[in-house]
């Protein structure tokens, strides 16, 4: 194997012939090298898709603050190398290596993925093998990393069971602590791990650790999925999510890039979570509960931020911005206090609501370049069924606030491709889009712009969409020709995706444990970097499905029974199946909830996390308080609760 | 007011393109809270002025970089202030104070002078080099355009060989507005790929002011 510095001094010439070296140099500010000898766990953090993608990922920058911090363990990251860089390393026979002190990842212990979303898959599987190390778990020795995976998109970890070792299911902050606790005291001198096996089994008894290959699947006649069963007794049945119940502060020491990334900027998290229950969104059904953070430790984490980083842009992030308890103070402090330093700051996923409009004033955005909202549907019979209520008399009202403020371009984002809309709905999209626009025009005239990017509907799991067939590529391309003819002209605007790529993200979202053989087969054909349009290689999937004998139609356009059981069930994100079960009738009835914190649906969140809630009382969880628990106080004078 | 910095691009930031080069700059200044002055108008920049690109993958022990502050303080204390800012692979040398009113640094560059190491041995470098330098014009193509490289190149000799005994020459080129040399292309010229070559800009010579 390589050492780092004959990786070194061959990345030396390489990178005189690639596109964007500094992708691959690493040594930014605020990078952390640890010294390699004296350090007993390693860990390599690997986002599977590009440098200037990856350092915008605040999961891992969280991780590996945190990772860092201990004494016995290192963190590193690694990213993807673009084509041309792959090219070269293979034929200089270089493995992926980590940015701080150039390691094959073969040289870690613990190889921690990120995969936030589904298109990530084959990258991984690229990953793994310019890293010599074996792409399936079962092939993987004594002497080789753990290699585990974690973010939004493993709350189906099925279609990758084969590739990782474990997965973890919902927040790392805690969690990675007990994993490089747990792998520490397997490791010795010699071999990485003194045995694999045990290792797994005891990884498999942390909260919120999945160990895929301690379970199998069993199928029905049908093709459908009938039931997991545990290959060992002392595995969990149901592997539940992991939360930590009060948001630790979190890292403000930014690794600050050299080159320009996607979002340059300190990434400061606000809230995790969000009330609203938008039927279509994963992240709001497995982010559950609702947790904030304090004002006054968001406020000292931006200003901590700026000193050590010197970032001239922040993002304040959450689900749901305006929804923030304190977002009006939150403003209002951020604009007095930073105002004379040139900050901008991006106010994400606003609501239709002219308040939000007077939350990005208050923040004086410089840029002014455009104002998002996302109605997500145009008719109100359609916002009704996803949950989404807003009226489209608000949505107006917002757009004349924004343009008379100031702003002349507005971005409406709208998803098409739900099973119960029609050519009306998708037609209101496009009158929408010339009403918002005759509104900009009577306010500041030719000037005002709409853009309109209409994204594909993906039915997730654990969402109450999970039993919802997907649009055909057919019935998706006729909707999109519909937009692309009429939804034109002076000021208009629209973006749309590849209804084949959404197709892929609708086979890996729902899929099953038989489809890792898929995601391998598509690999071995060329399938890379699937979540790049250039690169997306439609035809290696087809193929892939072919010659694996599965029908990619089964996981896409079925209309899945309500007493059909999911493969992703035995991953409890604890909103139960009778509580989605139920929102999606409502939703076939047109019938909405209305945001959370006015009244508790039962979701199944806070009877699962009821002591975590006793210990964490007040405003930070937006879930109902939980009572106190009778104490008794027996005769020897130890207390016993009930 | 307005600073003059000299400052050394070294190896871990040779990567980093003219415009990221800005954003470095502007970055250090807000970490060392110097009040930076940004231009007016609807899309305020900061004001900061780089003298000379320098080409991705060369190293420097000899850029200049202007920054604007809106209040007149101490040339120690800035410095101060941006040595506590640095990032890695930026050195600063030297802090001054220029007239404001003096033109705008990049209009001042005159020539630049570069170092470089052959890694590669290359038994007629000598001859190679007096062809360049005999040679009365040196017509070159460079994104779809013609030009002569010959008049861009004031002056260059084979160094005395250091570490290693590896090969260096020096090249002093032209680096006005329009009319800018780059070695890469004078290596080209003598039948030298320039990646075997690791490039130094050794010094920016600015015109005299009269």
């Amino acid at each position: 194997m390589l050492s780092n510095s004959d990786i070194q001094s061959r990345l030396e010439w390489i990178l005189r012939t690639v596109q964007k070296p500094g992708r691959y140099t690493g040594g930014e500010l605020n990078q952390i090298v640890k010294n390699w000898d004296e350090i007993k766990t390693k860990v390599a953090l690997v986002f599977p898709d590009i440098y200037d993608l990856g350092m915008s990922n605040l999961g891992l920058a969280i991780l590996y603050d945190l990772i860092n911090r201990r004494d016995d363990s290192l963190a590193e990251r690694a990213f993807s190398p673009w084509t041309d860089m792959e090219a070269a390393m293979r034929r200089q026979e270089l493995p992926m290596f980590s940015l701080e002190t150039k390691h094959s990842l073969a040289d870690f212990d613990i190889i921690g993925f990120s995969l936030p979303y589904e298109t990530l898959y084959t990258s991984t599987l690229n990953a793994l093998d310019l890293s010599g190390i074996p792409i399936h778990s079962k092939d993987r020795g004594p002497n080789h990393p753990l290699v585990i995976a974690g973010g939004h998109a493993t709350f189906n970890p099925e279609p990758m069971h084969a590739f990782m070792d474990a997965f973890v299911i919902g927040e790392g902050e805690e969690v990675i602590q007990e994993i490089i606790d747990c792998v520490g005291s397997y490791q010795n001198g010699d071999l990485k791990f003194s045995s694999r096996e045990n290792l797994l089994h005891e990884l498999s008894k942390i909260w919120g650790v999945y160990v895929p290959s301690f379970y199998y699947a069993h199928y029905n006649q049908d093709g459908t999925f009938s039931q997991i069963k545990t290959l060992h007794e002392a595995v969990p049945e149901k592997v539940v999510k992991r939360i930590v119940p009060k948001l630790p502060p979190q890292p403000t020491k930014f690794i600050v890039p050299y080159i320009d990334t996607v979002h340059n900027r300190a990434p400061i998290e606000i809230m995790r979570g969000c009330t609203r229950g938008c039927r279509f969104c994963h992240a709001g059904m497995v982010n559950r509960p609702v947790r904030e953070r304090p004002l006054d430790e968001i406020i000292d984490s931006i200003d901590r931020a700026l000193r050590s980083t010197g970032f001239e842009e922040i993002g304040l992030l959450s689900l749901s911005s305006s929804d923030y308890t304190h977002i009006v103070p939150l403003v209002n402090q951020v604009s007095e206090r930073f105002s004379d330093q040139h900050l901008s700051v991006s106010l994400p996923s606003l609501r239709i609501e002219t308040v939000s409009v007077d939350l990005m004033d208050a923040l004086k955005d410089s840029r002014r370049s455009g104002f998002t909202l996302a109605p997500e549907a145009a008719t109100e019979r359609m916002r009704k069924i996803i949950n989404k209520p807003v009226s489209t008399e608000q949505l107006l009202n917002s757009a004349k606030e924004i343009y008379t403020r100031g702003w002349t371009t507005i971005k409406l984002y709208f998803m098409i491709g739900h099973p119960a809309e029609t050519m009306e709905d998708v037609d209101a999209i496009i009158t929408l889009c010339k009403d918002v626009r005759h509104i900009g025009r009577q306010v500041i005239g030719k000037r005002a712009k709409v853009h309109a990017g209409v994204s594909t509907f993906v039915p997730k799991p654990h969402t109450p969409f999970q039993w919802v067939p997907c649009n055909t590529v057919g019935e998706i391309k006729i909707k999109q020709d519909h937009l692309r003819k009429h939804l034109r002209g002076p000021g208009l605007k629209l973006n749309w995706n590849d209804p084949r790529e959404t197709q892929l993200e609708a086979w890996l979202s729902r899929g099953d444990r038989r489809m890792a053989e898929v995601i391998y087969t598509a690999w071995m054909k060329g399938a890379k970097f699937d979540a790049w349009g250039e690169h997306f290689n439609y035809q290696a999937w087809m193929d892939a499905f072919d010659s694996v004998g599965l029908d990619p139609t089964f996981y896409t356009h079925r209309s899945r029974s309500l007493d059909e059981v999911f493969p992703w069930e035995h991953i409890s994100t604890t909103v139960t199946k009778t509580f989605l079960t139920q929102d999606y009738l409502w939703s076939l009835g047109g019938r909405t909830r209305i945001d959370c914190r006015e009244q508790c649906f039962a979701c199944g969140v806070l009877p699962a996390f009821e002591e975590l809630r006793r210990r964490n009382p007040g405003e930070l969880w937006k879930c109902p308080e939980v009572k106190k628990k009778r104490v008794t106080v027996r005769e020897d004078g130890e207390s016993t609760s009930r | 007011m307005r600073y003059r910095i000299t400052f050394a691009k070294t190896e871990a930031m040779r990567f980093t393109s003219h415009l990221d080069t800005n954003r470095t700059w502007e970055r250090i200044v807000r970490r060392a809270q110097l009040p930076l002055a940004y231009s007016q108008g609807y899309n305020p920049r900061p004001k900061i002025n780089l003298a000379s690109a320098l080409p991705l993958g060369f190293t420097s022990s000899n850029e200049l970089a202007e920054i604007w502050l809106e209040k007149e303080l101490p040339v120690k204390k800035v410095k101060t202030h941006l040595l506590g800012a640095e990032t890695p692979g930026l050195k600063i040398i030297e802090v001054e104070l220029v007239d404001p009113k003096a033109p705008k640094l990049p209009n001042l560059v005159h020539s630049a002078e570069y170092t470089v190491t052959l890694s590669e041995h290359f038994n007629d470098l000598t001859e190679r080099i007096t062809r360049i330098l005999e040679s009365e014009s040196l017509i070159r193509e460079r994104r779809g355009k013609k030009y002569d490289l010959r008049p861009l190149i004031d002056a260059m000799d084979e160094l005395p060989p250091r570490n290693q005994g590896n090969q260096q020459i020096r090249l002093l080129l032209a680096a006005r507005t329009g009319a800018t040399g780059r070695p890469d292309e004078v290596l080209a010229e003598m039948g030298i790929s320039p990646q075997i070559a690791k490039i130094h800009r050794s010094k920016l010579i600015l015109q005299k002011i009269d």
